[in-house]
This record gives C-alpha cells, structure tokens and sequence, in this order.
C-alpha cells in the first residue's frame, strides 16, 4: 500500500499510469452498470415493496460511496497535511464534489423510495439524518476551499477541516443512531450472514462494484484535470516574469 | 501576573465588553425566543411540548454569535501573530481564547436558557437539568466553534463561513442534551445522554485546541 502510494507520488509516473487506468476503469464501470441494471430489471419483484425495489441498486451503492469518498478524502488530507505532498491535496480537492455528488444521489434516491414504501418524502430517522450530515460535511469543506483566496492556505485548512470531519462522522452517526432508529436494520452486512435474497444480491453486488470503478475512473480524471491546471497556473506566472 | 490568567482575563474582557458580552448574545437569545411563540401559534399545550427542545436550538444558534470575534481581530490586528510566538503554546492560547468566550457569553446564556423554557410552558423542573446541559453544551459549543473561527481566517465572508462549518459539529451535542432533557421530561433515565453530552465537551476541549493551533499557524503563515 504505502509502495503503491510512494510509486503514484511522483506526478509524472501518476500521469503516465492514470493516462489508461482511468479509461479502462470507466469501461469496467459502464459494463459493471449494465450487467447489474439487466439483473436488477429483470429480478423478481419483491413481496413486500414490489417494482420500488429496484431503486435499492441505485440508492444502496451511492450511499456507500458518500461515505467511501469521506474517507478517501480524509485520508489524502492527512497525506497532504502531514507529508506535505502536493498530488494528495489534488486528490482532495477533486474527491469532494464527487462525494458531495453521490450523497446528494443517495439523499435523493432514498426521497423517492420513500414516498411509495413510507408513503413520506423524508423522515428523521437516523440513517437518512446521518447521510444528511455528511452532506453538509462535504459542502463546508468546498465551501471553506472555495473561500480562501490564497490557495496553499486554502488546501490547508480545508484538510485540517477533512480531518476534524473525518474524527466527527463515526461519532455523528453513532449520536444521531442512537437518537432515533426507524430505518431498517443492517441488511446485507448483517451478523449471522445476509438477510437478502441472492437473486437482489448479486445485482447490488455489481451495481457497487460500478460505483466503485465509476468513482475511480472520475477520481483519476479529476485529479489529472487538477495537475494540468496547476502547470497552466505555473506557467502562467513563469511568463508573467 | 501568570501570562495565562492575563490572557484569560484578557480575552474575558474582549467577549464581555465592546459591543458583545450579554447584551447582545442575550438580546439575540431573546429575540429568537420570542419568535418561535409568533411563528408556531401560542397555545400553551403545543408550546409546552417543543419549549425544552427550542430553548436548546436557540443556544445553540446563539453560540455562533460571537464566533466571527474569537480570532479575527487578533489575526487583523497582529496580536495572534505575537500569540504564536510567545512562551505560552499556541494550542493553551487557543484553549484559553476559547475558555475565555465560554465564560463572557456560554455561562450566562446557561441562565437564561432555562428561563427561556419556562417561559415558553416548559415545567420548571426541567430547569436544573437544563441548565446543565447549557454548562456542558456550552463549552462543547464553544471548543468546535473556535477551529471553524479559526479555519475562517482570511476567508471572505468568514461569519458566514464559520457557521456553515461549525453546525455539522454541533450536531451530537445537540441530540445528546436534546435526548437528556426529552428522556427527563417523559420520566425516562436522562443520565445516558447527559455524560455522552459531558463526554463530547470533553473532547472537544482536548482535541479542539490542536485543531485551532494548527489553523492558526497555516493563517499566519
């Protein structure tokens, strides 16, 4: 892990092994997505919640994903606070909005599985609240990036903002649990073995799997698109002198 | 004199006098109050129901208040730079900042909070709880507030800034004395969610310093 990390430190290798991880990830997802949205349209309906139980393969896994991203977020600011490297903050600062996005997708999803099984838009129960939080989360780090005009400043607080955060989440999701539990219970990851039926597992499987490469793939692409700005901006100011 | 205590009853000072202190924190806590019986109608039943719980989102929104001051004016003025540098480490000085501005304005918002909830039909004996949880909220309030403060320096727009960082922090607090004071009030055990409250201040006042320090230092440098 840490060879992996000191190999992809030096921007130039990064560049050269992103230029086509990036593509063939984003293949990997795009037929990930397929094969799982086939199984996932073409799985039984369920007893109880019926055709609305195929939102579950978009929901589950950008769920997942919101909190996979804070925690690759926190774990690139502490790489760039603590060690100072300049491709980690890039690999912040291009995992936010994608984090932010894929919560958003999980808030909005979860809205629309809402309304026919809870027959309600939104409930305070602690799973959606906790998703909620994190949201805001990603939105105070972009907006504390966006804020600092003095760019290394900026990288830096907002790391230091990542990290605070990335302290928080655990003990945010726990306080709002135990506040309130309405949601269902742990599913798939529940002790004893899985509670779902294989036939939506497999689909929910893959579907995540997409998410994950989809997510890479994007993260890589961001990243690039970071380093390319950053030598525009150097040179730039090289002739500007 | 002890420089620590010198700065205690220096930034005591700051948060007390010149505009803040009190009369503005407590104006505002007042202010917020009386809007909820306005906006929500004022039938006694229904307002006694949510009063525990909206004397506590008020102290909550209160405790942003003077955040924008904590560090601003001596990183404008330099005197956080002279800070930084002097024998006193920066994370005591900001913990110290901190402590200062808890007991110029968490303190006595603490006594008004529960008056507040009686006003509004809460039974008075929720208030010793209450006022507890204020205590305690309020130091945990304080301690998170001032890294988003600090993390604000030289942003524009920094108040505003503060605040969007700071309320995601201050979510557990709030659920924890939200969760004592309803348990208490619907005769349930209330002590569960009074020490996770004590324990999330705790915390705050170990682990907020290094967060300011750290924000601080990359501010200045």
């Amino acid at each position: 892990m840490t060879q992996a990390l000191a190999f992809l430190y030096n921007p130039h290798r990064f560049m050269a092994f992103s230029a086509w991880a990036a593509p063939i990830l984003g293949a990997l997802a795009l037929g990930l997505a397929t094969a799982g949205l086939w199984l996932g349209f073409t799985a039984p309906e369920d007893y109880q919640q019926g055709d609305t139980v195929r939102i579950m393969f978009i929901h589950v896994p950008a769920a997942w994903l919101g909190l996979f991203v804070y925690l690759c977020l926190g774990g690139a600011s502490f790489l760039s606070l603590v060690f100072r490297q300049a491709l980690a903050d890039a690999a912040a600062r291009a995992a936010a909005p994608l984090g932010a996005v894929f919560t958003g997708l999980a808030l909005v999803t979860g809205s629309l599985w809402g309304k026919p099984m809870w027959g309600t838009w939104w409930v305070w129960d602690a799973r959606l609240t906790s998703v909620f939080v994190l949201f805001l989360f990603y939105l105070a780090y972009m907006a504390l990036r966006a804020a600092i005009d003095d760019e290394a400043k900026g990288a830096r607080a907002a790391a230091i903002l990542a990290l605070v955060g990335l302290v928080n989440i655990p003990v945010v999701h726990w306080s709002v649990e135990w506040w309130n539990t309405l949601h269902q219970g742990r599913t798939v990851f529940a002790a004893g073995g899985s509670r779902a039926a294989s036939v939506f597992l497999v689909p929910l499987l893959l579907m995540s799997l997409s998410y994950m490469a989809g997510f890479g793939s994007l993260w890589l692409v961001r990243i690039r698109g970071e380093v390319w700005r950053r030598r525009a901006a150097a040179a730039e100011s090289r002739l500007a002198r | 004199m002890n420089p620590a205590l010198g700065l205690l009853r220096r930034e005591i000072a700051i948060a007390w006098g010149r505009g803040g202190g009190l009369m503005v924190t407590g104006g505002f806590f007042a202010g917020a109050t009386l809007l909820l019986p306005l906006a929500s109608g004022p039938e006694p039943e229904r307002l006694a129901q949510i009063a525990p719980g909206a004397a506590w989102t008020v102290l909550a929104l209160s405790a942003l208040l003077g955040l924008e001051r904590l560090f601003e004016r001596d990183y404008e003025d330099g005197a956080l730079d002279l800070m930084a540098h002097a024998s006193l480490p920066l994370e005591f000085t900001c913990a110290l900042k901190c402590l200062g501005h808890w007991l110029a304005t968490g303190a006595p918002l603490a006594v008004l909070a529960p008056l507040a909830a009686i006003a509004l039909g809460a039974s008075p004996a929720l208030a010793p709880l209450l006022f507890a949880c204020a205590l305690a909220g309020g130091l945990a309030f304080a301690f998170t507030g001032g890294i988003g403060a600090a993390l604000s320096l030289g942003a524009r727009r920094g108040g505003l800034l503060t605040a969007v960082i700071v309320l995601p922090l201050f979510v557990p607090p709030v659920i924890f004395g939200g969760g004592a004071l309803h348990a208490l009030d619907s005769g349930l055990p209330w002590r569960a969610g009074f020490a996770l409250l004590g324990a999330y201040a705790a915390a705050a006042v170990a682990l907020g310093p290094l967060a300011m320090a750290a924000a601080c230092r990359n501010a200045l440098s």
